[in-house]
């Protein structure tokens, strides 16, 4: 794909993106941040790519772990956001409810 | 599969991960927009391993699934305090896999590489071994392995300005001289490690919710570099949301503190003033106690609007448990109570709602600081819980300090304050707090979980 283009896309998503964050309350603010950490892990689609082309060992090695890296981010991030999001209730359903965990 | 219907898919799946954020922007919504993000993410990996017709390679899937495994292990033992380093530590780990990637690509025969690819990638390594090392000396800081306080080092700036130096040159080494890049990425790897641990060890506990977000940042910055080199489109989008969502918090950080993200990129964080003791008045004031004629049980009996204002130290103390007990004795007493939460408070943004929300606090009971500072003057009683910087007065007057201009929750306002913390000590930022020795505040010191418990327990209102 060509430079322009995705540099275009570059724009195009760092744009949107500051934008539509920009709208999510400060009280969302850290599940937001380990959601990100779960979106950093699109590196994966990197590593992925780039265990396919790599020759010796040594690389082949390195491209798996970066996958592995990446993958405990995408899972563990998003994982944790969903635990920590579950959390947040409203007045009328938490209210009461003393805390169980 | 043809190349448009690998864009179309990608692109689709890049605006539902998009979507998926923009549904963060509530409560009521965000589960689903977090369960969304991931469907999208599961996607983009099955998008790209048919591309690439490998979707049967067994050795790829076995690192998902060992890494995925990791993950989740990692994602169910962390507990709420816990939160900061957990997302320090996934935000090295995001950088390290992509710098990792920037490696493998130019371990190949660099000099095949186009100029694009080349440069990607050299940014791409030096980009994600920043974060990494970066994010590893401030996740080992927030967990205790490291010394919290700022630690500068024999020559700081000089080895700071050095290692960028190498960096840059070898980045551009990478560009100009194909046939050396084997050398010239040891040499960036090795310069870029070396600024992120230069950058990280300079900075202070309070400082680290600005630190956290830059280096959020900076890890989706590093994917979306990679993505570059590797003409993988979704790559460069997703990281450039990332990247922009870093820039937010850090932002917003940044004017909750009143610090230009100038001076926070050049490393001019807290370190400067975090030994002063500041121009606040002399703390063993003859004023204090003048409040204690009533007790702090009595004042609570009698209170109509409590507000509370928690702290670090309520995280320390592990005292959101009792908080929220507290809140809802009180509000079955017939109290309105809600919580003041300070943009910085914790050490990440967001912190504080976290653990209250854990703690079965529900959640249109936090309010954020612009909305809650004029009701100070309302307040019967407001309780200080662990919180000292972001209530301190002295913001407003002790010049040269790191909480200099700093816009602060206005507690004096209202009628009584009771201040739960350990002890009178500075905080993180070192500058006295006189807002301890004022007429209408008392002093409740010891372990906060301890104090807050004992005040629900002598305040309950007989039924």
């Amino acid at each position: 794909m060509n430079a322009w283009v995705l540099l275009l896309l570059f724009c195009l998503g760092a744009g949107l993106g500051y934008r539509v964050i920009r709208q999510v309350p400060s009280l969302l603010h850290t599940p937001l941040m380990s959601g990100m950490n779960a979106l950093s892990g699109v590196t994966v689609l990197g590593a992925l790519a780039a265990t396919v082309a790599a020759v010796t060992t040594g690389d082949r090695a390195c491209a798996a772990l970066a996958v592995a890296l990446a993958m405990v981010n995408i899972v563990g991030g998003f994982l944790v956001t969903h635990r920590m999001l579950r959390m947040f209730k409203p007045q009328e359903e938490g209210g009461e409810v003393p805390a169980n965990e | 599969m043809t190349p448009l219907a690998y864009h179309l898919v990608a692109l689709a799946l890049a605006a539902g991960m998009v979507w998926g954020i923009h549904w963060m922007n509530s409560p009521r919504t965000a589960v689903r927009g977090n369960l969304l993000g991931s469907l999208c993410m599961l996607g983009a990996i099955v998008l790209t391993l048919i591309r690439h017709g490998v979707l049967a390679r067994g050795d790829l899937w076995l690192a998902m699934v060992v890494g995925g495994a990791a993950g989740s292990v990692l994602a169910a033992a962390v507990s709420m305090v816990q939160m900061p380093q957990l997302v320090a530590l996934l935000n090295g780990l995001g950088g390290g896999a992509s710098a990792l990637v920037a490696w493998v690509i130019l371990g190949g025969n660099a000099d095949t590489l186009d100029a694009v690819t080349r440069s990607g990638a050299g940014l791409a390594l030096a980009v994600g071994a920043v974060t990494l090392s970066g994010s590893a000396v401030a996740a080992g800081k927030l967990h205790g392995k490291i010394n919290g306080r700022p630690i500068i080092l024999p020559g700081h700036m000089l080895w700071s300005v050095l290692s960028l130096a190498v960096m840059v040159l070898g980045v551009a080494g990478i560009l100009a001289a194909p046939a050396d890049a084997g050398l010239l990425s040891v040499l960036t790897l090795l310069a870029a490690l070396g600024f992120g641990v230069l950058f990280a060890i300079r900075i202070g506990g309070a400082d680290m919710p600005i630190t956290i977000s830059l280096l959020n940042s900076l890890s989706g910055l590093a994917a979306s570099i990679a993505g570059f080199a590797l003409r993988n489109p979704l790559l460069v989008v997703a990281g450039a949301v990332v990247g922009a969502a870093g820039l937010v918090l850090t932002e917003h950080m940044c004017r909750a503190m009143n610090r230009a993200l100038g001076g926070v990129l050049l490393g001019r964080l807290g370190a400067g003033g975090a030994v002063q003791a500041g121009e606040a008045p002399a703390a063993a004031s003859p004023a204090r106690g003048a409040a204690q004629a009533a007790s702090p049980s009595s004042l609570l009996k009698k209170a109509e609007l409590v507000i509370i204002v928690p702290g670090y130290g309520m995280a320390l103390a592990q005292a959101q448990h009792e908080v929220a007990n507290l809140m809802q004795q009180m509000e079955a007493d017939g109290a309105k109570v809600c919580f003041a939460i300070h943009p910085v408070a914790g050490r990440m943004p967001g912190h504080m709602n976290v653990l209250l929300a854990e703690a079965g606090v529900p959640y249109d009971k936090l309010c954020e600081m612009d909305a809650i500072n004029p009701k100070f003057k309302n307040a019967d009683v407001v309780i200080v819980v662990g919180a000292n910087d972001v209530v301190n007065p002295a913001a407003a007057t002790a010049e040269d300090t790191p909480i200099y201009g700093m816009p602060i929750l206005r507690v004096s306002d209202a009628k009584h304050v009771m201040v739960c913390n350990k002890d009178t000590e500075p905080g993180y930022a070192g500058v006295e707090n006189p807002l301890y020795s004022y007429d209408n505040v008392t002093l409740l010191l010891g372990d906060a979980k301890d104090t807050v418990a004992r005040l629900a327990r002598e305040s309950h209102r007989a039924p």
